[in-house]
């Protein structure tokens, strides 16, 4: 592995010599050793990447038919449903792409959660990944304006209303976000523009992600260091097989909604033109911004009797943000993974229904048991990343750790006889 | 490992599942499901009830509604002939030009004309409608629907479909509690049950040339179908495709299987 690799076919030779593209494929991609225990959770990454490239090669096949003015847009669209060859397809797998990316990218979070993946030395690509799901999550948000539909143009308005909650500077960025003192012609305009630029930004920051995890290798289930030999496998052919396997799995999953359910993940009324006379009985984002919206809905009063609620809204949730990117530095415990956590461990899975209770408030009107559940959900969301996960390193005793990957169970009779009897399988290999 | 796995599926599974709750808190009382000739993985729009459903939408909602992201050229996918699409457009004018002379003119529609509107903006049709807009039926079936075509059929499930047949068929008289305001009409499926759309469909209001019995609940089936075909012309092609493409990938998904298994086989 560590000679340089000999190319026979003198163009790739010639090649190789002023750019050592292959040499670097060869060692990135080919010879770059994994930890042999991954487990199908390491798929998403990949998942996601894929996610990208797609929704980059539908979208910009829909640029070519899309025309971003107030007037057009939402015929547009119909005319791309209707009258371009497979645009139905093209369009209905850009949809449901969006919710596809966002429900890989939560599982590719919360993997990263459960096995640590954001302690030393990987805080610099935990924190590259959450500016990534920051990028997703604008660009989605553009994304959705554009078909032009109520909840396009009322999502729109809510959102960007948000920034006039900032004290004084507040209205003005409003109007410039705007380009006008509603959401109109100028605002669709900007946000096709810069919902066409963000993928390519994200396209770099993933880059700089993968770069970052290729200088410090992939985090395993088990969460110790891994030493090279006998604890890895070439990426090639185990990961590109394995990686296969989630690949195909995935396209089917996508496959069922595009082909059987491509509106399930959207809303009805965004296929109705946009109407600004006309107010939605509720205004809710996608799915995927439920528990978001969620949490900027649950402060309902004053903070310190001298934040709005508003603002106080808005600061919690790029605040639920923001504590992911201090999250490496939150979490005192120096074991990684959770399988040797045995508290923290149903914490993280406390964590991901809370996630999901939150998800259910922002569907639902914030009032009554959903208001409640949404403030106590927001409570609980910030208590465990600020205040139980810091004392819980502390204070929790971690079942011992392997040594290596290859001898999972460190002596002192902690393991089950399962436990041991796999280890002896193993041995015997 | 397997547990973990299960478990974030679920709830994976739930979150999806949490954008119809929402919709189940608007509108009023959920229409019932009625099974459709479109549902499920094979199915398609019944010719007969489609084309029926073009002579009710033509006859009693073409008054006031308009169709415009449909044309007419798209009515030979439900089996009529090139000669009966030509006949049927030409019956509407549209304005065209301009001409030589500068001037516009109407000529009669083509079969690539759209389907003529029966207002020629917004304001009129509301002053030909007490204040009321009758929407465009082009999609109505995509924008009143909420959930699919096959997962859960729970309470909270609405379809499209079974909205505008319910609606078609959901004049009933009013509780004796309730005040109907002036010009509206008593719908048990409309939100706030009070619509301003007098019922549209009366037995025997067209006459079927296929001999079949125009009753309210016929003629609504028909123009539901008629209506879902226009809101998804593609649907069935769709469908179509999405069988065999699913049937590959589970076979390419099988083959994977077995070539990971077989490249891992040397490591466990």
């Amino acid at each position: 592995m560590s000679s340089k690799p000999e190319f026979t076919n003198p163009v790739i030779r010639w090649v190789e010599d002023r750019l050592p593209i292959f040499s670097y494929m060869q060692h990135e991609y080919r010879d770059f050793p994994m930890p042999r225990n991954l487990n199908y959770f390491w798929n998403f990454g990949a998942l996601a990447s894929v996610c990208l490239v797609v929704m980059i090669v539908t979208g910009i096949i829909l640029a070519m038919h899309y025309t971003p003015h107030v007037d057009y847009a939402f015929d547009s669209v119909e005319r791309i449903m209707r009258d371009v060859n497979y645009g139905w397809l093209i369009r209905y797998i850009h949809m449901n792409g969006a919710s596809m990316f966002f429900i890989v990218v939560y599982i590719h979070m919360f993997r990263g959660l459960y096995y640590g993946s954001y302690k030393a030395p990987r805080e610099l690509l935990w924190m590259l990944g959450v500016v990534i799901l920051l990028l997703m999550m604008a660009t989605a948000f553009m994304g959705y304006v554009l078909p032009w539909g109520q909840m396009s143009f009322w999502g729109a308005t809510v959102i960007t209303n948000l920034f006039s909650a900032i004290p004084i500077v507040g209205e003005p960025i409003v109007t410039w976000l705007w380009g006008g003192f509603s959401v109109d012609n100028a605002t669709l305009n900007r946000f096709f523009s810069l919902h066409f630029l963000l993928p390519f930004a994200i396209f770099g920051v993933v880059g700089l992600h993968v770069v970052a995890l290729h200088i410090v290798g992939s985090n395993n289930p088990d969460g110790i260091d891994v030493k090279p030999g006998p604890d890895t496998v070439p990426f090639t052919p185990y990961f590109t097989a394995k990686d296969s396997v989630g690949l195909v799995a995935f396209i089917l999953i996508f496959a069922v909604f595009v082909f059987y359910m491509p509106n399930y993940m959207g809303h009805p009324d965004n296929y109705v033109e946009a109407n600004s006379l006309s107010t939605p009985a509720h205004i809710v984002p996608e799915w995927y911004f439920l528990p978001f919206y969620a949490m900027l809905r649950a402060i309902t009063f004053e903070f310190f009797w001298i934040i709005p609620a508003k603002l106080g809204g808005v600061l919690i949730m790029f605040a639920s943000i923001g504590v992911l990117f201090i999250l490496p530095w939150l979490d005192t415990s120096r074991v990684r993974s959770c399988r040797y956590r045995p508290i923290y461990k149903w914490f993280v899975w406390i964590l991901g229904a809370d996630c999901v209770l939150l998800a259910f408030c922002g569907a639902n009107p914030p009032e009554g048991f959903w208001l409640i559940a949404g403030q106590l959900g927001t409570a609980y969301y910030f208590f465990h990343f600020l205040i139980l996960l810091p004392i819980l390193g502390k204070l929790e005793t971690p079942d011992p750790l392997p040594t290596s990957l290859s001898e999972p169970v460190m002596g002192g009779g902690g393991g089950s006889a399962a436990a041991g009897a796999a280890a002896a399988k193993m041995e015997k290999k | 490992m397997k547990k973990t796995l299960f478990l974030s599926v679920l709830a994976v599974a739930a979150m999806s599942l949490t954008t119809n709750i929402v919709f189940a808190a608007g509108g009023g009382t959920p229409a019932p499901r009625q099974s459709w000739s479109w549902d499920g993985v094979f199915g398609t729009y019944d010719r007969a009830e489609a084309q029926r459903g073009l002579q009710v939408y033509k006859e009693v909602c073409a008054g006031c509604h308009g169709l415009r992201l449909v044309a007419y050229r798209n009515l030979i996918d439900l089996g009529f002939t090139k000669a009966q699409v030509k006949a049927l457009a030409a019956e509407f004018e549209v304005t065209d030009g301009p001409n030589d002379e500068g001037e516009m003119f109407t000529r009669p529609a083509k079969p690539s004309d759209r389907f003529v509107s029966p207002f020629p903006n917004e304001n009129a049709a509301r002053a030909g409608n007490n204040g009321a807009l009758p929407p465009d039926l082009s999609l109505i079936v995509d924008a009143r629907a909420f959930g699919m075509d096959f997962i859960s059929y729970t309470n909270s499930y609405i379809g499209g479909a079974d909205y505008v047949y319910g609606l078609l068929t959901g004049y009933v008289d009013p509780p004796s509690n309730t005040k109907i305001g002036d010009g509206m009409y008593y719908n048990k499926y409309f939100a706030g049950q009070q619509i301003a759309m007098a019922p549209p469909l009366l037995d025997d209001g067209v006459e079927y040339t296929d001999g079949t019995k125009a009753t309210v609940q016929q003629m609504a089936r028909d123009v539901t179908t008629f209506l879902a075909w226009a809101s998804e012309p593609n649907l069935e092609q769709r469908k179509g495709m999405g069988l065999k493409v699913i049937l590959f990938l589970v076979a390419f998904l099988i083959l994977i299987i077995a070539v990971k298994k077989r490249v891992w086989s040397n490591v466990h």
